[in-house]
């Protein structure tokens, strides 16, 4: 082997005679489940699948937007890599759920589609992660309450019947631990700081707390799913013994603000949102419907 | 866009024989570290050779991995360039990529270059994933001179895989491979 191939390295491929020209290093997009076997067995229903993944897949897409709306504006160099860091797990969760939903339901529709091309009313998130979070304290208590009941649910979700779905839950749950772990530390040292952080802390936890019940609540596309889809009824325990031993350490209360009622039966897994999902999704959105075959 | 591909570097016949594809694809190196190479990290899980044919497989280190198609793109171009005709990269989630993957190798490399080497990923027992509420109680050898005496200054770092610590003995703030 020559000595210039010697030094060949991923970035010399960006150069000139490479036959796959990007822009820069991390663009350009592939299936992220691409030679993974994406049939569905006979027995679960496609549509039902798909439905469920986008739920799961929107939550991720729609927060990791609203922590990336953080970037420059983070306290300290170290939370602003945190919080990207946070956002870059919870986008790939995203990317592979989504790519995951258009497999199921045979439509074969890409992220892309779903992220871009949908609109307000198709997007199946809960309310908790569309809020832009008013200051660092209001993070770090969504993050807490998001990261604990997402990480109760996919380690349930490993031995769903849907193999693709159990593999990408195993996957998040090794990353859904360090986001817990980095939320958790954060709530018990400005919960147990000083008097202006400790009220800031409390402050931020009563602000989000009406949005937990939503997230218990269960929908008849997870109850259909049976054996695939995680009960989420049965999360609340596990999820109240970790918030209840965060809260004591944090020397916190425990929130009792009243939880935000759905709307005509209907809320975010429903497709019924608050006006806070329509700016994330203008910003996520709009470069891509002003140039739809744009390619990046 | 067309452009012309560079003509192999040997003849293909003599490669498909001469040639062993697994040798080839471990030699290609990680684009975030790429002081080691995909093998040396665990991220090569397996390469399967059927005469001019290679399929390679695969597996993210997390979810948001930005360098797959990188990774892919480099294996493809470094196959095709030994003289295989059809390199198939496949990604394959299960099981979930873990540091104890890292070779003996990777971690001797990653401490030469001032990195860290992961400790055992905890077993998981059963019952509910662990909360850890102070920082992660660990033992981090400063890669740079070699005191135990080293704090944790932040949980992520640069990349996904990495937290960062600085040593109390030598004051150089340096980067570890988090254990998942």
């Amino acid at each position: 082997m020559s000595e210039h191939e010697d030094e060949f390295t991923a970035y010399h491929s960006l150069g000139e005679d490479s036959d796959d020209h990007r822009w820069a290093f991390g663009t350009g997009f592939t299936d992220p489940l691409e030679g993974i076997d994406t049939s569905v067995a006979s027995d679960i229903d496609g549509e039902a699948l798909a439905a469920y993944c986008l739920m799961l897949g929107d939550d991720a897409l729609v927060y990791s937007h609203r922590l990336q709306q953080w970037m420059m504006k983070a306290p300290e160099l170290e939370e602003e890599t945190a919080i990207a860091n946070i956002a870059l797990d919870l986008l790939g969760q995203a990317r592979m759920l989504l790519a995951r939903a258009g497999k199921a339901d045979g439509s074969g529709r890409d992220e892309d589609h779903y992220a871009y091309f949908r609109a307000e009313a198709e997007f199946r998130n809960v309310r908790l992660v569309e809020h832009l979070d008013a200051d660092f304290a209001e993070l770090v208590a969504r993050l807490l309450i998001f990261s604990t009941w997402r990480l109760a649910l996919f380690d349930g979700l490993q031995v769903a019947k849907d193999p693709v779905l159990a593999a990408i839950a195993a996957k998040g749950v090794k990353e859904l631990t360090y986001h817990r772990d980095y939320a958790a530390q954060w709530v018990v040292r400005l919960g147990d700081g000083t008097e202006v952080s400790k009220q800031k802390m409390q402050a931020a936890l009563d602000v989000v707390w009406p949005m937990v019940d939503e997230l218990f609540t269960p929908h008849p596309v997870e109850v259909g799913l049976h054996d695939v889809a995680v009960d989420v009824t049965t999360l609340r325990a596990e999820v109240d013994v970790v918030l209840d031993t965060v809260f004591a350490t944090a020397m916190l209360d425990r929130p009792h603000s009243a939880p935000l009622a759905p709307v005509a039966g209907r809320s975010g897994r429903d497709g019924l949102h608050t006006e806070a999902l329509g700016y994330v999704l203008a910003e996520l959105q709009s470069v891509a419907r002003a140039y739809p075959d744009a390619t990046w | 866009m067309v452009t012309p591909t560079r003509a192999p570097a040997v003849d293909a016949r003599a490669a498909r024989t001469a040639v062993d594809a697994m040798a080839v694809a471990a030699t290609v190196p990680d684009p975030e570290l790429p002081m080691v190479t995909l093998a040396d990290l665990g991220i090569l899980r397996s390469v399967r050779q059927d005469a001019d044919r290679v399929t390679v497989t695969i597996t993210p280190t997390y979810s948001g991995c930005p360098a797959m198609r990188e990774i892919s793109h480099d294996l493809r171009h470094r196959l095709e360039q030994a003289g295989f005709a059809e390199v198939i990269v496949r990604t394959e989630l299960s099981p979930p990529w873990s540091s104890d993957w890292i070779t003996e190798e990777g971690r001797n490399k990653l401490a030469a270059a001032g990195i860290a080497p992961p400790n055992p990923a905890a077993r998981r027992g059963s019952g509910p994933v662990p909360l850890t509420l102070m920082p992660m109680p660990r033992t981090v050898d400063c890669p740079r001179c070699g005191s135990a005496r080293t704090t944790q200054t932040a949980a992520f770092s640069a990349t996904a895989c990495k937290a960062l610590y600085r040593c109390q003995s030598c004051d150089e703030p340096f980067e570890y491979v988090k254990e998942i």
